[in-house]
């Protein structure tokens, strides 16, 4: 396979997930909004779904008031300014995806051509129910794009977007919980209160995982049960070590093709092997943010490590 | 039914009754009503429509992508006459091959004054990198597309031969996809010679010319990227062949030898079709503003290493000047006469043929000798006095950039228009393929139509739209009988 098209096809990968992702997370936080009382706290939550995505102010600085819910939800879907709006990976994935026409399936392509097609000519999310109906359609779409991916031939095509997913949302698992966990306690509430509940509920929704959560841990919300699932549980699929765990084998799955290994392979296992020996009290005592800013630092290094394994452009 | 003047393949000399040989292909039409031709018709359009079949026109920006109109009525040939359509193609192309091998080598022809040393060596076409350079197996043009004209029975002439990078391969194929799905019942009357193992012979042509010694060569086709106006054209014959598409920077040159960049680290490239012009190859070589080639390229072409279908330098045979000379081309490789004629043509650098031509500008056709797609043309019996005006001028200024042919009376084929069936003007573009141990033509080829009452201009730039064109299997001879269940 020509290495332009292993590129094209992980960044397909990469950017129908962060679509995804940023998708999910509008809509989780359209309900924290709806559930927060008072401007301040609807405003905060808004804040940090921009932090999410790196739209927020830098470390240290306080936002710039007027983060509202037809802003944010603009410049996280729809703004052609923000490289990371879910219209912008659409419009890149779809790039790719003819780019590698050969590559991928007709069904494949009619999925994700259907998904930029479906938010090509939006341009304002409008009011809380046209942007809610919006979601469930930008929801649909990736849907699609999944169920066509998983009717692919198992080989390089299928490993190359599955380990461009699979290395995108470790990372946006980690910014979430990241941002979520130090900017949503603000000191006037009180933790365990009516608020928290709510934000750690936006954070499972966002990863799809409300639920889940329920049948995994037999007690109520708990931060550190939450950071645990997010964290530890590979039953999860967009826990960052079920994202590292499958990154290892579909680096795997791709060498046994190819008859080679390299540095991409021997990082990821270095890091899956580092994280499960890692527990959730380990984390928390060494401090949960140093802990999400060096594993964000070594998912990009991982991610350096295919490119130039792979030989991408 | 016919239009005045003009020979129509299905219904004959000035509204006569259908052609014999055509009787059952006349009872197809009128069997099927207009309304059904009609909706099969907009059905196949709109599968090219989500296929992604189109074409960007060049200066039309805001027009964005278009589909080529797709005629539902197709044009037939009988066997016999393909068969002498395709021996004088087959001649053609041998000719064209030999001419190229000899002005980039010996020049005999040149020293034999059949053709003038200047109008060679002088020619824009003429590409001096590749002069001197030897393609493996000596086949310069391997992929032609000749554009031919018909004006009655028996009377097909060559109008253009284009040597360069011909398109249109992928309209013939799914025109005939759509017919085969929309008209099946014409393919069950009609035993029809199929068009489909075109991506096969393509692919044998293809690895027959790979530099010698190569083993288990590998091809790719190189394209100009998925912005390009015919990529969609790349991706399928890159797909239906089961090679790799490449763009210029998936390649790269070591010591004269071509790698492209994979995933298990670099491969060696030994046959590249490019579907990228002459200019844009090599940006060491020519254009250096180019991204589109590869540096080096050229230096691997000439010390052997690769081959580059075309060849480069191969636009020196359908330049329009050099065209005028093709029977005497055929001639004088081929050692006899040309089986398919040339449109009579003067050129205007000859001072009487000029004179001709200004002379008679209300009645011939003019063209720029380096102009393609329908462009810098004039048809004089239905241009308007400012248009002949200015051609004046520009003949007058210019005249060695200009021939002349006279306004041929093209062959009509019955079409579907706003007012019922019609006769429209065509052309027919067969594709004819070298390779290393002989010619082969595939069965079919693409017409073109000019969809407007009397228009002569086929190009789809401007209006023109497409057909499917059978060609009828010549009758099983008795011995094969036995075959006939698995015959099309």
């Amino acid at each position: 396979m020509l290495s332009r098209t292993a590129a094209n096809l992980y960044w397909i990968g990469r950017y129908m997930e962060r679509a995804e992702f940023t998708t999910r997370l509008i809509h989780a936080t359209l309900r924290l909004s709806s559930l927060s009382y008072g401007a301040h706290a609807t405003t905060a939550a808004w804040e940090s779904a921009l932090a999410v995505v790196g739209r927020g102010p830098p470390p240290g600085e306080v936002p710039a008031s007027g983060a509202t819910a037809f802003n944010v939800c603009r410049t996280l879907a729809l703004d052609s300014d923000n490289p990371n709006s879910v219209r912008e990976c659409l419009a890149k994935a779809r790039n790719n995806a003819r780019s590698a026409r050969n590559a991928i399936t007709a069904e494949l392509w009619e999925a994700i051509n259907l998904a930029w097609l479906d938010v090509r000519d939006r341009t304002s999310p409008g009011g809380v129910q046209t942007t809610l109906s919006m979601v469930q359609s930008l929801k649909a779409n990736s849907r699609g794009f999944e169920g066509a991916l998983v009717q692919m031939l198992r080989h390089e095509s299928f490993w190359f977007m599955r380990l461009g997913s699979a290395i995108e949302r470790g990372d946006n698992t980690a910014r979430l919980l990241d941002v979520k966990y130090y900017l949503l306690l603000p000191d006037t509430e009180k933790v365990g209160g009516a608020l928290d509940r709510d934000q750690w509920t936006a954070i499972l929704e966002t990863v799809s995982a409300r639920n889940a959560y329920r049948l995994l841990y037999h007690e109520g919300l708990k931060p550190w049960l939450v950071a645990d699932m997010l964290l530890f549980r590979r039953e999860l699929p967009r826990s960052v070590i079920g994202a590292s765990s499958e990154v290892v084998d579909l680096l795997a799955a791709i060498g046994g093709r190819t008859g080679r290994q390299g540095e991409a392979d021997r990082q990821a296992r270095l890091r899956h092997s580092r994280l499960s020996e890692t527990n959730i009290d380990e984390v928390f005592s060494n401090g949960l943010h140093e802990f999400l800013k060096d594993y964000l630092a070594e998912n990009g290094k991982v991610d350096a490590a295919i490119s130039k394994q792979f030989r991408f452009p | 039914m016919a239009m005045s003047g003009s020979f129509d393949e299905l219904w004959g000399m000035n509204g006569g009754a259908v052609r014999p040989e055509f009787e059952a292909v006349g009872d197809w039409l009128d069997q099927t009503p207009v309304v059904e031709l009609a909706r099969r018709q907009s059905a196949a359009e709109a599968a090219f429509r989500s296929l992604g079949i189109t074409f960007k026109v060049y200066g039309d920006e805001q027009a964005g992508e278009r589909i080529i109109p797709f005629d539902i009525i197709p044009r037939v040939f009988s066997a016999t006459e393909w068969d002498r359509l395709s021996q004088g193609l087959e001649q053609r192309v041998r000719a064209i091959n030999l001419f190229i091998a000899d002005v980039y080598g010996p020049r005999h022809i040149l020293n034999d004054k059949v053709v003038p040393s200047e109008i060679v060596l002088s020619n824009p076409q003429f590409c001096i990198p590749a002069a001197g350079a030897k393609p493996p197996h000596d086949i310069y043009a391997h992929i032609c597309g000749i554009d031919i004209v018909r004006t009655g029975p028996e009377d097909f002439f060559v109008l253009e031969d284009n040597a360069r990078t011909p398109s249109g391969v992928s309209y013939m194929l799914e025109n005939r996809e759509a017919m085969l799905r929309l008209c099946p019942e014409l393919f069950a009357r009609f035993a029809v010679q199929p068009i489909d193992t075109y991506p096969d012979l393509l692919r044998s042509t293809l690895f027959s010319v790979a530099p010698r010694g190569a083993h288990d060569p590998v091809c790719v086709l190189l394209t100009p990227g998925h912005y390009n106006s015919a990529f969609y054209e790349h991706s399928f014959l890159a797909d239906s062949m089961g090679i790799e598409l490449v763009e210029g920077h998936d390649l790269e040159v070591v010591d004269d030898l071509v790698w492209m960049r994979t995933i298990e680290g670099l491969v060696r490239v030994d046959v590249i079709y490019r579907r990228i012009d002459d200019a844009f190859l090599d940006p060491l070589v020519f254009n250096p503003e180019s991204g589109l080639g590869v540096p080096g390229l050229m230096a691997a072409y000439r010390a052997g290493n690769v081959t580059i279908v075309n060849a480069p330098g191969t636009g020196i045979a359908d330049d329009k000047a050099i065209y005028s000379f093709m029977p005497e081309i055929v001639k004088y490789y081929m050692g006899e006469e040309a089986k398919l004629p040339n449109v009579e043509t003067w050129r205007c650098r000859e001072p009487e043929a000029l004179a001709y031509t200004l002379a008679n500008l209300d009645k011939v056709v003019v063209k720029l000798v380096d102009g393609s797609g329908g462009y810098g043309m004039l048809v004089g019996p239905t241009a308007s006095k400012k248009e002949i005006g200015a051609f004046r001028a520009a003949l007058i200024a210019e005249p060695h950039r200009y021939i002349a042919q006279p306004t041929l009376a093209l062959s009509t084929v019955p079409t579907l228009t706003d007012a019922g069936i019609a006769p429209r003007h065509v052309d027919f573009r067969p594709f004819v393929l070298s390779g290393a141990e002989d010619v082969t033509i595939v069965p079919g080829g693409l017409t073109r139509v000019a969809l407007d009452h009397g228009s002569l201009v086929v190009n789809s730039s401007q209006g023109g739209g497409t057909k499917d064109s059978l060609i009828i299997a010549p009758p099983p001879r008795e011995e094969e009988q036995h075959a006939l269940p698995y015959r099309r």
